[in-house]
């Protein structure tokens, strides 16, 4: 007899794509996994998201072994390469990768610099070449280089030239050492402050919350970037290049907590009623302690993903604040820094690759929202 | 309605207060005081100031004095004489200066605020109507790509594609021949050619916002059951969205506006600069780069008032939409 009461029975066998894919719905709801595997599960059956994850590994990556990565240090320069254009790499059997040397002259009718290819000449290219010293890790001495010219004295410009006739791509590798930290200390920094007052904020309520709230409102209705423009022009000019970086992530995160601090207090503000907390107030646990140790756990996956979409801001924030020439200055090397050539628009005309950094700027901004959007909708319980 | 606006209004007072000290503040934040490093480098070009007028200035700003002596006097000369101070750079006062070019940084920013509303809210209502389709997907993309570029990236590369396409600077806001005109319906039209890539560029990452949230807003209503009744009774589908969950889905949208302002603002500074337009937002850092304090606070702190101006206007049409707000229980 036909079972009746299950229609499903009646239907067509599933597909194997059906079935797959009830298969990794199951994965979802396993009563035994815990809530961090849900939330991993969740996570990598995201391809967005895993993308932007291994995106930003490989981004953090160069960052880390910029000084390993990069053909030459941040520091070389060559009078007659500036604003020398991008070099393609030629490959032969023969000679392997090699480059050929470009020949500067200025144009008479137009006084613009022009670079002559020479054909005849090669210069031969080789992985792990000898080069230019610098500390691996900042402190390991070392001098070799993934790629660069076998003669450490020839010069390689896979991505141009800037004014000063430096290498545009170690300058960006190097550049993000500082982009990227900055935009992870800013964040830290904007996290303790978001928790702690946030947190404050959502526990104790009444009053204490009300001024908060207000306090939070009014630093959130006034234009960011005319403020920090107004305390970045305090610093004074004689700082070096780390007090400069300091007050800068100071600076950024001093009025980027608010967002956070909001977060942070709604949620303790939901938990605040539950039995749980009830239990541990019973059982004498300090204000600290039940913040931290009984309210925190359940909402620290929306704390990651809220500040995964933190760190783009803090980062264009300070590209920003580079860029319009009152963030860092020079001889520091961020991406908003050197992207300051690119003010004058004659400069971009002239010289397009100049904008790369800003290449290197949208990429690690994209990441960061995929992994942050990816994060959000995995921790979030409800989701399907 | 009444109580709900006097209370706001009521609130704006200390907010205003407070944000004339932090521009007050930021002020006083470079070491030393500007008049002194202004005679210095007055002196270092070989000329001389009027030591009476030294004087005069030095009483008229209180340097030396307290921190609050300096404020009062500067918060003073503000709200009973209407003025801001004298720019040290310019040797103009500083209401002059801003006079000038606040209206382009006004017409700027409602056109851009406009824009946004426009093309957010028809682009947000389509793609939750439309969910799932080509168009859905294709305004998600650009909303996408929108918020991750910079806006000084957007403003360049639109520059420089100007550059090279047209082969003519877009920057400014006014053809050199009416840079310098007096205003005629000309030069309106001029400054309408002009204004739309800084629109543009300004309400890029604002758009792609609003977008995604009307879109969440709308399609969270979309499947209620008011909505099944409405298509029940016979409705047409464009007023049953225009009538019910459109209204709803709003909400967030006006309330949101006031909070767009402030990056109005931000956005303005760093494209004006980029394709110098004739606005505050270039004014500010040409001052603050030359420590030209007063004129740089006066700035800061008239851009900060008409933040708060907004956000009271987004409020105060919030309770209009919104019984609920207007009584308190939202």
């Amino acid at each position: 007899m036909v079972d009746q009461m299950n229609p499903a029975a009646l239907e067509a066998p599933p597909t194997p794509r059906q079935m797959r894919k009830a298969r990794a719905q199951l994965k979802f709801l396993d009563g035994t996994a815990s809530q961090s595997q849900l939330i991993r599960r969740r996570y990598k059956s995201n391809p967005m998201a895993m993308f932007g994850l291994y995106l930003l590994c490989l981004i953090y990556f160069t960052a880390i072994f910029a000084g390993f990565l990069a053909p030459h240090s941040a520091s070389s320069t060559s009078a007659d390469h500036a604003y020398q254009p991008p070099q393609a790499v030629h490959f032969t059997l023969e000679d392997g990768f090699f480059i050929h040397p470009t020949e500067s002259s200025t144009d008479i009718e137009t006084l613009q610099r022009v670079f002559v290819e020479d054909p005849d000449v090669k210069i031969p290219l080789t992985f792990f070449a000898t080069g230019d010293e610098y500390q691996l890790l900042g402190f390991i001495p070392a001098d070799v280089h993934f790629f660069g010219t076998v003669d450490p004295d020839q010069r390689l410009y896979l991505l141009g030239a800037d004014r000063a006739g430096a290498d545009l791509l170690s300058l960006i590798l190097y550049g993000g050492q500082i982009s990227l930290s900055l935009g992870l200390i800013g964040v830290a920094v904007s996290l303790v402050l978001g928790i702690v007052i946030g947190g404050i904020s959502g526990y104790f309520g009444g009053l204490t919350d009300t001024i908060i709230q207000r306090v939070i409102e009014f630093i959130m209705s006034i234009p960011t970037l005319p403020l920090w423009l107004g305390l970045a022009a305090a610093i004074p000019p004689r700082w070096g290049i780390t007090e400069t970086y300091f007050a800068i992530t100071m600076i950024l995160s001093l009025l980027g907590w608010t967002g956070m601090a909001r977060v942070i207090r709604g949620r303790v503000l939901q938990s605040r009623g539950e039995d749980y907390i009830l239990a541990a107030k019973l059982d004498g646990a300090s204000h600290g302690r039940i913040i931290l140790r009984h309210m925190m756990p359940s909402f620290v996956s929306h704390i990651i993903a809220s500040m995964s979409l933190a760190v783009p801001a803090m980062i264009l924030a300070e590209t920003s604040l580079s860029f319009l020439g009152l963030g860092l200055r020079a001889p520091a090397i961020s991406w908003g820094v050197l992207l300051q050539d690119s003010q004058n628009l004659q400069v971009v005309a002239n010289a397009p690759w100049l904008l790369m950094p800003a290449l290197a700027v949208v990429l690690t901004v994209i990441a960061f929202n995929f992994v942050g959007d990816g994060l959000r909708d995995a921790a979030d319980p409800y989701g399907k | 309605m009444i109580r709900f606006i006097g209370a706001r209004i009521l609130y704006v007072i200390p907010t205003l207060f407070a944000i004339s000290l932090i521009s007050y503040f930021i002020i006083q934040l470079p070491p030393g005081d500007f008049l002194t490093s202004q005679i210095a480098s007055l002196e270092q070009q070989g000329q001389t100031l009027d030591p009476a007028y030294v004087d005069a200035l030095r009483q008229r700003y209180g340097i030396g004095e307290p921190f609050w002596v300096q404020y009062g006097k500067w918060m003073g000369g503000i709200l009973f004489e209407g003025d801001l101070g004298q720019s040290f750079e310019y040797g103009r006062p500083v209401t002059a200066l801003i006079a000038e070019r606040l209206p382009l940084t006004l017409i700027l920013g409602v056109t851009t605020l406009i824009f946004t509303w426009v093309i957010a809210l028809t682009a947000g209502v389509y793609s939750a109507v439309k969910q799932r389709s080509f168009a859905d997907y294709a305004i998600s993309t650009v909303g996408f790509i929108a918020l991750a570029i910079p806006n000084f990236l957007a403003a360049l590369l639109l520059a420089y594609a100007g550059f090279t396409l047209f082969g003519a600077s877009i920057g400014g806001l006014f053809s050199p021949e009416y840079a310098n005109a007096p205003w005629s319906w000309g030069k309106v039209i001029d400054l309408m050619n002009h204004l739309w890539i800084p629109v543009l560029v300004i309400g890029l990452a604002g758009t792609a916002g609003i977008i995604r949230v009307t879109r969440a807003n709308l399609l969270d209503e979309l499947p209620k059951p008011y909505v099944v009744t409405a298509r029940a009774k016979g409705l047409p589908e464009g007023k049953i969205i225009r009538k019910y969950p459109l209204r709803i889905a709003l909400n967030p949208f006006i309330s949101t506006a006031g909070w767009h302002l402030p990056s109005l603002f931000d956005g303005e500074v760093i494209v004006a600069q980029v394709l110098a337009l004739g606005t505050t937002g270039p004014l500010l850092l040409g001052a603050l780069k030359s420590q030209d304090m007063y004129l740089a606070g006066g700035i800061i702190l008239i851009i900060a008032v008409l933040t708060v101006i907004g956000t009271l206007m987004s409020d105060i049409l919030l309770a209009v939409v919104d019984p609920r707000v207007r009584f308190g229980k939202a």
